[in-house]
């Protein structure tokens, strides 16, 4: 679903073993040209977009957790199978991403372990719960219309492998983006009840989502690598604003208030939010969000107790080689 | 009294179509619960997917079910306000996920019977079923190869995965034979063209079973004595449990617009 603006980059060109070929490169970014598997890049370079692709990747995968939770739940039978069929995406997008990070010469099951390690990082706000079906709702339309605001911008990416994999996303992400709203809709203009449920639900989320975006420009380690090579197309504040001014009308036509009393509207139409909780921003980084054990946990679990599947598969795959081998030499 | 279960005037035909509706989406149910927490990412997107194939095939079953009836039903209703006793799934579908050999062996008894029961179910006289196997049947023949593929790999993978799939095969054996039973209503049904006997698929099904048990190098167990209840609402105790999950929105919230 999201990739947070989460990496360290390696702004370090001590390492480039040809100034030359380093100016070509960079040549070729400004000419707005892609950058294809095969061709020579920056070591620092491969190195932002591999951990950037595997946490987006692993975000993917976690956030299926968060809306997972309510699956069994689903209020209705239309629900449910949309809400499956959702997850379900996100698997999928999870699979093209690492598909990506992989052609920049990482496996996937190195990524997977170091986030099963913890040292790969995933989006902080699938370490927050689901506790009504007014999240479900909620998540649709602020996490993966925040996810939209960023990845949109990544489909110009000048790593091709992972421009075109969020051409792909972004397809069946604004679908999701739909639903959500839609779910909001429907509670909304449903009993008190369903309203309250889904203010709650915007109550909870609203901060989270803002600070998808990452943290304040002027706190935001890697945006002058990532700006000049073009993996990164507009700063952590830009768009976080562009997030806020396009969702305000939405809560409005909701009827839904943002948990933000402070917040105005200036001259330019833009709409000032209040100051955003960081320390909790880094403490949920850091591990100590409400869901960041239970979620690794879980993961962790899936691939434990997985691992006798997937052994039976290379034993199976393993043996009729063999056989088909043996065959072959009759 | 909103919360209340609802009453279904289950004539042989809706009984039919519910029947069939409660065994696809309890399995679908049951394969969405495996969301996020399969062995590798490849196995979340196809339990997803078949789950959500099963809850289809429910959807249009129960839609069938409610137009036969001609209340005031509808999916929502037949699936959420109606309590254990009202229930008409056979109980192989009701069985817990256990490890991924119980999950697969529980899909494939089903699959192999859903794949030759929808494609005999083509030739319905009722024009709806017909169609709704028409569509079925191209998702089960999937399903089914899906389950055999694994089936094969788990017998013939590791001596882990045998045990656990032959241990699987023991524990489901005796939920299969309800499958192909007919009740009287359902008779009348056969008679009239509208259903098949499911009783004329069991060689069949017992022939594509064998042939996959026996290329995954697995037994199929001796013993016949089959489990029944579940068409008529008698289950295991796992259905309560997995109802009460289902159904909590609609039983908390009644009678509102999701």
């Amino acid at each position: 679903m999201y990739t947070q603006a989460l990496n360290t980059a390696e702004t370090d060109d001590r390492g480039l073993e040809d100034v030359a070929k380093a100016a070509q490169f960079q040549a070729r970014i400004d000419a707005e040209e892609r950058i294809e598997p095969n061709d020579w890049m920056p070591a620092a370079y491969r190195k932002t977009l591999t951990r950037q692709i595997s946490q987006h990747a692993h975000s993917e995968i976690v956030g299926m957790l968060p809306e997972g939770n309510w699956i069994t739940r689903a209020p209705t039978l239309r629900r449910k199978a949309a809400l499956l069929a959702k997850v379900q995406d996100e698997c999928g997008h999870g699979l093209y991403l690492y598909a990506a990070a992989e052609t920049l010469g990482a496996s996937r099951e190195e990524l997977v372990d170091a986030m099963l390690a913890g040292k790969a990082k995933y989006s902080s706000i699938f370490n927050y719960p689901t506790l009504t079906w007014a999240d479900i709702g909620t998540i649709g339309w602020l996490v993966d219309g925040a996810a939209i605001m960023n990845q949109i911008p990544l489909c110009r990416c000048s790593y091709g492998p992972y421009a075109r994999a969020m051409i792909r996303v972004c397809k069946e992400e604004s679908f999701h983006q739909r639903q959500g709203y839609e779910i909001m809709v429907t509670l909304c203009r449903g009993s008190d009840e369903q309203k309250a449920m889904a203010q709650d639900a915007l109550n909870r989320w609203w901060w989270p989502v803002l600070m998808m975006f990452g943290p304040p420009d002027a706190a935001s380690q890697h945006s002058d690598a990532s700006t000049k090579w073009k993996i990164k197309r507009f700063s952590n504040d830009e768009l976080r604003q562009k997030f806020v001014d396009a969702t305000v009308p939405q809560a409005q036509y909701l009827g839904l208030t943002i948990p933000d009393p402070g917040m105005t509207q200036d001259a330019d139409g833009h709409w000032r939010y209040s100051e955003i909780d960081w320390t909790e921003f880094k403490q949920v980084l850091a591990g100590n969000g409400p869901c960041n054990r239970d979620r690794m946990a879980a993961r962790r679990k899936a691939h434990g107790e997985g691992a006798w599947v997937r052994e039976a598969a290379a034993a199976y795959a393993a043996k009729r080689a063999r056989r088909q081998t043996a065959q072959a030499a009759e | 009294m909103a919360t209340a279960n609802i009453q279904v005037s289950e004539t042989p035909l809706v009984l039919y179509a519910l029947r069939r509706a409660d065994d696809a989406l309890i399995l679908g149910h049951r394969l969405s619960e495996w969301c996020g927490h399969a062995p590798m990412l490849e196995e979340d997107m196809a339990l997803s997917n078949i789950a959500l194939d099963l809850i289809g095939q429910a959807r249009e079953l129960y839609t069938f079910a409610a137009r036969t009836e001609g209340k005031d039903n509808d999916e929502d209703k037949l699936a959420y306000l109606r309590d254990v006793r009202q229930y008409r799934n056979v109980l192989l579908v009701e069985q817990p996920n256990g490890d991924f050999a119980q999950t697969m062996v529980r899909q494939l008894f089903y699959s192999a019977f859903a794949d030759l029961y929808w494609r005999a179910m083509v030739n319905s006289g009722d024009t709806t079923l017909a169609a709704i196997a028409a569509r079925s049947e191209k998702e089960s023949a999937y399903h089914l190869r899906h389950a055999s593929e694994w089936i094969i790999r788990l017998g013939d993978g590791t001596d882990e995965s045998h045990a656990r799939a032959q241990n699987a095969i023991e524990h489901l054996w005796a939920f299969t034979g309800e499958m192909f039973a007919v009740d009287d209503g359902e008779r009348a049904l056969i008679h009239a063209g509208i259903a098949i006997d499911p009783g004329t698929l069991r060689g069949r099904w017992l022939t594509t079973l064998s042939e996959i048990i026996g290329e995954a190098t697995l037994q199929l167990p001796q013993n016949d004595w089959m489990q029944q209840g579940g068409r008529s609402g008698r289950h295991s105790e796992h259905l309560g449990h997995l109802l009460s999950e289902l159904q909590s929105m609609q039983r908390t919230f009644p009678g509102l617009a999701w």
